[in-house]
C-alpha cells in the first residue's frame, strides 16, 4: 500500500481513539459555557479557543468525532452489507427479480435523495441521533446495491465464469467465489464515499439545524454557529477547527479507500 | 421494431409504478408528525374549535387512508373518502394543497422558486464536468506523476471539504476581499457563481476520481491495443475509445448526483440566501411546520430525480452496448 493509506490510517485511528477517549482527552466540559471569554483565541488554555457562548472548542471538537464517527461506521457497515446482497442477487438472478429489484425497488429509493430523506423524516418525525442514522441506512444501501448489481451483469458474462457454470458449479459457488471476489472493487471507493458521506450528511444536518440537537457538539452545528461574516473575519477559529476536523476525517477516508483499491486491483498496481 | 415497442412500454410502466410509490410515500409521510399536524402548528394554546376548524380546512379530518388497523376497533373500511386519495386529485390536477401557513397553492409558491434551484444545479453540474473530464484524464494517463498526484490532492480537497466549510471560505475571499461578487443573495446573473463553484466542488472531485480510476481500467483493455496497433493517434484513442467507455460509471454516478445537487443545493442556498426550493423548504417548510409545503417540495425534487434516472439509463444503454439490461 502506498504512503497515503498509511497517513490515512493514521489519521482515522487518531479519530477513533479521539472518539473512544474523549472523556480523557477533552480538556473541559463541553457545555460549560464563560461569557466573559467569548470567541478567545487559541491558548494554552483553550487550545482551539472558545466559540460565541465561551464554551472550549477542543473539548467540543473531540466530542464531536464521537458523533461523526459512530454515524459514519453504522451507516457504511448496514448499508454495505444489505446492498451486496441485493444487488449481487439483481445482478446474478436477472430476470423478473432484477426488474422487480433494480426497476422498482432501487428506483424508489433513488427517488429519495439521502440528505432529502434524511431532512423530510426530520421535519415529520422530530430531530434524533437515531432517526438520522435510519434514514441514512434506509437510503445508502441503494447506492452499493447499483454499483453490485453493475458489476455482477458484467462479471457473470466473463470467460472464467461462463467456465465454472460449465464445470457445473453451483449458483452460490458462482456468485461468492467467481463473482464477489472481482466485483468488489468499485465498492472499495464506493464505500469509501460512504463513510465520507454519511460523515458530510451528519455534519449537513447539524449545520441545517436538522441534525443531533444542541448542546451535543457535532462538527456540523459549531460550523452552523461560526458561519456568519464577522465572526469569520474576526475569529476565523470558530469556522476552522470544526472544519479541519470534518475535512482530515473524511480525506483519512479517501486515502484508505484509494489505497486499498490500488492494492486490491493487480491491474491497477502493475501499471 | 415490435421488441423496441414492448420494451419502452414495460419501462414507462416502471416508471409510472415508481412515480405511484413515491407519490403514496410523500403522501403518508404527514402521517408521521408526532401528534397531529393542527396541534404543531396551531400551539398548545389552541382550542378544540380552532383545531377543528384548522383540520376541516386542509382536510385532515378525513381518515388518512382506506382503511386503519388499531388496537381497539381492529380492522376499520373508511372508504374513499380519505385524505391519501384527496391528495392524489389534488396531484393529478395540478393541485399540491395550500400552504397551512399562508394559505397559497403550494404549486404556486413551488414554481416562484424552482427555476432558481434548477439554475443552480445546472451551473453547478456544467462547473463539475468540465473541471473534472481534463483532471481526470490527464491524471488517469499520467498516472503516479505529478499532475496524477496534484489533481488526486484537488479532487480529494474537494470532496473532504463540506460545502458549508467552502461557501463561508469563498464568500470571504471572492465577495468580502476581493468584492468580486456579492455574498448572498440572487440579484444578479453573476450570483451564481460562489453558489454554483461551492455546490458543484464535491461533484467535480467524485467525477475526476472516478473518470481517472476508469481511463485507467480502460487503458488495459484489450480494444486499446487493437486502437493503438491500428495506428490511432493517443490523443483519439484516449477521447475515443477509452473515454467514451470510461464515461459509463461517470454518467451513473451523474444521474445519482442530480438528486444529491439538488438536496445538497438546500444548503447550498441556505449560505448564500439563494432563493430556490431549497430556502424555500427549509425556511418556510421545516422552519414554520408547513407540512403541506415541506410534502409539495419533496414530491416536486423527488419525481425530478426519478425523471433523471430513467434518462440514465437511456443514456447508460447508448454507450455501451455490451450491457443488457433485460
Amino acid at each position: 500500500m502506498n504512503r497515503l493509506t498509511y497517513i490515512g490510517i493514521a489519521i482515522a485511528a487518531v479519530f477513533i481513539l479521539t472518539a473512544i477517549f474523549a472523556p480523557f482527552i477533552a480538556t473541559h466540559d463541553v457545555a460549560a459555557q464563560d461569557l466573559f471569554l467569548r470567541y478567545a483565541s487559541p491558548s494554552a488554555e483553550h487550545f482551539f479557543g472558545t466559540d460565541a457562548l465561551g464554551r472550549d472548542i477542543f473539548s467540543r471538537v473531540v466530542y464531536g468525532a464521537r458523533i461523526s464517527l459512530q454515524v459514519g461506521i453504522i451507516v457504511v457497515t448496514v448499508s454495505a452489507v444489505i446492498g451486496i446482497f441485493i444487488g449481487s442477487i439483481a445482478g446474478f438472478y436477472g430476470g423478473f427479480v432484477d426488474k422487480f429489484l433494480s426497476g422498482y425497488v432501487f428506483n424508489v429509493f433513488l427517488a429519495f435523495p439521502g440528505l432529502l430523506l434524511a431532512i423530510a423524516l426530520v421535519a415529520f418525525l422530530g430531530a434524533g441521533l437515531g432517526k438520522l442514522i435510519l434514514a441514512l441506512c434506509v437510503i445508502g444501501w441503494v447506492g452499493y446495491a447499483r454499483v453490485m448489481r453493475g458489476q455482477v451483469l458484467k462479471i457473470r458474462e466473463y470467460d472464467f465464469v461462463q467456465a465454472a457454470k460449465a464445470l457445473g458449479a453451483s449458483n452460490m459457488r458462482q456468485l461468492f467465489t467467481h463473482i464477489l471476489p472481482n466485483a468488489i472493487q468499485p465498492l472499495i471507493v464506493q464505500a469509501s464515499l460512504g463513510m465520507a458521506g454519511a460523515v458530510l450528511s451528519e455534519a449537513s444536518l447539524s449545520f441545517l439545524g436538522l441534525g443531533i440537537p444542541p448542546p451535543a457538539p457535532s462538527w456540523g452545528t459549531m460550523i452552523e454557529e461560526a458561519r456568519g461574516i464577522d465572526i469569520l473575519y474576526n475569529s476565523p477559529h470558530v469556522l476552522f477547527f470544526p472544519g479541519i476536523a470534518i475535512a482530515l476525517t473524511v480525506l483519512s477516508f479517501n486515502f484508505i479507500g484509494d489505497g486499498l483499491r490500488e492494492y486490491l486491483d493487480p491491474k491497477q498496481r502493475k501499471r | 421494431m415490435k421488441h423496441r415497442v414492448t420494451n419502452f412500454a414495460k419501462q414507462f410502466g416502471l416508471f409510472l409504478l415508481v412515480i405511484w410509490t413515491v407519490v403514496s410515500l410523500v403522501t403518508l409521510l404527514i402521517e408521521l408528525v408526532p401528534g397531529d399536524p393542527a396541534t404543531a402548528i396551531l400551539g398548545e394554546q389552541a382550542t378544540p374549535e380552532q383545531v377543528a376548524t384548522f383540520n376541516k380546512k386542509h382536510g385532515l379530518d378525513k381518515p388518512a387512508f382506506f382503511f386503519s388497523i388499531s388496537g381497539e376497533k381492529g380492522f376499520n373500511w373508511h372508504g374513499a373518502d380519505n385524505r391519501y386519495l384527496d391528495y392524489w386529485k389534488g396531484v393529478l390536477t395540478g393541485d399540491l394543497g395550500r400552504s397551512f401557513r399562508t394559505d397559497r397553492p403550494i404549486l404556486d409558491m413551488i414554481l416562484e422558486r424552482y427555476p432558481a434551484t434548477i439554475e443552480l444545479a445546472v451551473v453547478a453540474l456544467l462547473i463539475a464536468v468540465a473541471i473534472a473530464i481534463p483532471l481526470g484524464v490527464l491524471a488517469g494517463t499520467n498516472k503516479n506523476s505529478l499532475i496524477d498526484n496534484f489533481s488526486s490532492f484537488i479532487a480529494l480537497l474537494g470532496i473532504s471539504l463540506p460545502t458549508f466549510v467552502i461557501g463561508p471560505f469563498l464568500m470571504y475571499v471572492f465577495a468580502v476581499k476581493l468584492g468580486w461578487f456579492s455574498p448572498t443573495g440572487s440579484a444578479n446573473p453573476e450570483d451564481v457563481v460562489l453558489p454554483a463553484v461551492t455546490l458543484g466542488a464535491a461533484l467535480s472531485a467524485i467525477l475526476t476520481r472516478m473518470i481517472r480510476s476508469s481511463v485507467i481500467e480502460e487503458l488495459g483493455e484489450d480494444y486499446v491495443r487493437t486502437a493503438r496497433a491500428k495506428g490511432l493517434s493517443e490523443r483519439k484513442v484516449i477521447y475515443k475509445h477509452v473515454l467514451k467507455n470510461g464515461l459509463i460509471p461517470v454518467v451513473t454516478i451523474l444521474g445519482l448526483q442530480l438528486g444529491v445537487l439538488l438536496a445538497g443545493a438546500i444548503i447550498t442556498e441556505k449560505i448564500f440566501n439563494w432563493q430556490g426550493l431549497g430556502l424555500l423548504l427549509l425556511d418556510d417548510g421545516i422552519g414554520r411546520r408547513d407540512y403541506r409545503l415541506v410534502q409539495g417540495c419533496v414530491l416536486v425534487i423527488s419525481v425530478t430525480y426519478i425523471i433523471a434516472n430513467s434518462m440514465t439509463d437511456l443514456v447508460y444503454r447508448w454507450l455501451d452496448p455490451r450491457i443488457r439490461l433485460g
